[in-house]
């Protein structure tokens, strides 16, 4: 009995291990097909088009919705001490320290990372990957490789659309309909708001949460089980993982910018 | 050079594999003979689609050597055998297309990863190849759009593309209707004789394999079991042939698959099912 659940455990652990260990294996190909990608910069575009541009919907009407309600929000806690001056502050700082980076990363793993893993999840099951091989193209640089890079481009420049977006959503609701002072709302927001400290920090977030992202994505796909079931296990994976892995993260990530 | 002539293609010597706990090959030496069409049959399950894995080096053996034209696969670096993998087409099962390509794209797609011809040029040969196998008319399709016996002549138009040295089929009849299975036959024994190929085919399709292969292997139970020309096994007195050729459900493949007792079985029915 004891014994067949130290079995069980054993196997799991060693399954675990084995994953990460393929986990990093494809991340070192991934990252050494790198040059050879920017060599064919027309795969790259293509592959910016469908994991970046075709985010960039829910990524704006997201951005929108979370920056009304940080804005809503906002103003009735700042009112209550007769702050309501600082809401372009509040806004600004939630959204580009946090919210654009996570909620940017947890949107790309729905949207774009789920649609990744099913891409490449089905390629392998239809021999698609494996073709290729035999054709003598390498996967890992014609098909892998340019959504990788594709996704650790994108996800910055979501997360900044995604902050500015949030900022306006902000200014509508605090300035046009709750009638906080438009001047004080974008004066304080300049003279509070760090380009280093608040803009860098949350750019350089994105950067590490497009990498995990679009990582965890491919490398589900890759090494999904070449079955029906199997893919869509995968894309669920891609999604849980992703959103876990970005959390955690993210909590690292400010105890190490913010902490002090 | 002349002895190179001569020498097979594809030289298999002792080959183990395993896949888990189950021996695929346990002991298999092999010649491919260059300019002919070899047959590997047997029955599901014994590996074929394995072994042509093994060839292009796509998977490993455990023990043994595969040498493709006087190269042992397995021991070459990644580019030599990237290299080596131009010089070969492997025919998959399912047609591999590119799914998000059309017919032409798909024909031209090794050419434009391998080559850098001009436009018009490319064009041409992906018409040629698209023209041996019949679907010129096609090329605009996606592969979707395709019936199975067409998207394995694209898949054939592509594998060519390169003009191989070889090329390795993987049960191109299965699931075909008569008109397009006796089209891949022609097919198949047509290119290889135009083209100078060496041509593999896996099959279990006994009958048209038999009617085009200069030289057949049967396998089973991770071993060679009988091989010669179709002629010599058709005479051959080896009862593994004949119950393969012939297709009798029992003979040294059991029909069943291993199992107690029958009675026994039977027997303690009531009580397994309680417990």
């Amino acid at each position: 009995m004891i014994l067949d659940w130290l079995q069980a455990l054993g196997q799991r652990a060693l399954s675990f291990f084995q994953r990460l260990g393929r986990g990093h294996i494809t991340l070192y190909y991934l990252l050494i097909a790198i040059p050879s990608v920017l060599l064919r910069p027309r795969l790259l575009l293509q592959q910016i088009y469908s994991v970046g541009v075709l985010t960039l919907l829910i990524i704006l009407v997201s951005g929108l919705f979370v920056g009304m309600v940080l804005g809503l929000q906002g103003y009735n806690t700042l009112v209550r001490f007769g702050a309501e001056q600082s809401l372009g502050t509040a806004v600004a700082l939630t959204l580009l320290r946090e919210m654009a980076p996570v909620v940017t990363a947890l949107l790309f793993a729905g949207r774009a990372g789920s649609a990744l893993t099913a891409e490449i999840g089905l390629m392998k099951t239809t021999e698609q990957l494996s073709g290729m091989e035999m054709m003598a193209v390498d996967p890992n640089k014609r098909i892998l490789a340019p959504r990788f890079l594709a996704g650790v481009i994108s996800m910055p420049l979501l997360s900044l659309i995604f902050g500015a977006v949030g900022i306006m959503g902000g200014y509508i609701v605090g300035v046009g309909l709750l009638g906080v002072d438009e001047g004080a709302f974008w004066s304080q927001m300049q003279a509070n708001v760090d380009m280093r400290e608040d803009i860098w920090n949350g750019i350089i977030k994105s950067m590490v949460f497009g990498v995990v992202a679009t990582w965890i994505a491919i490398y589900e796909g890759n090494d999904a089980t070449p079955t029906s079931e199997g893919v869509s296990r995968a894309t669920t994976r891609t999604v849980v993982h992703t959103s876990l892995a970005v959390l955690g993260l993210n909590f690292i990530l400010t105890a190490l910018m913010f902490g002090d | 050079m002349a002895q190179e002539e001569t020498a097979p293609l594809v030289r298999i010597r002792g080959l183990r594999f395993a896949r888990g706990e189950r021996m695929i090959f346990d002991g298999v030496d092999l010649d491919i003979h260059r300019g002919g069409i070899t047959a590997i049959m047997g029955p599901s399950g014994t590996g074929k689609t394995t072994l042509l894995k093994l060839i292009g080096g796509q998977l490993r053996p455990l023990a043994g050597t595969i040498e493709v034209d006087g190269q042992n696969v397995h021991r070459l670096s990644r580019d030599r055998l990237y290299q080596l993998r131009k010089r070969m087409g492997l025919l998959f099962q399912s047609g591999a297309l590119l799914t998000d390509l059309n017919v032409f794209e798909n024909v031209a797609f090794p050419l434009r990863e391998h080559t850098r011809l001009p436009e018009s040029m490319l064009r041409d040969l992906v018409l040629m190849k698209l023209e041996a196998v019949g679907l010129r008319g096609a090329r605009t399709l996606m592969p979707s759009e395709l019936s199975g016996g067409m998207a394995r002549r694209v898949a054939l138009a592509r594998a060519i593309a390169l003009d191989p040295m070889m090329v390795m089929y993987d049960e191109p009849f299965t699931g075909q209707d008569p008109i397009s299975m006796g089209v891949l036959v022609k097919l198949i024994r047509r290119l290889n004789d135009a083209l100078g190929l060496t041509s593999v085919v896996v099959s279990h399709d006994v009958q048209e394999t038999a009617s085009i292969a200069d030289y057949i292997y049967l396998l089973s139970g991770g071993k060679v079991v009988g091989q010669g020309t179709p002629q010599q096994l058709g005479d051959s007195d080896s009862a593994w042939a004949q119950q393969f050729l012939k297709g009798e459900p029992d003979g040294p493949v059991p029909f069943h698959y291993p199992a107690p007792d029958y009675v026994e079985d039977l027997m303690v029915g009531s009580e397994g099912a309680r417990s």
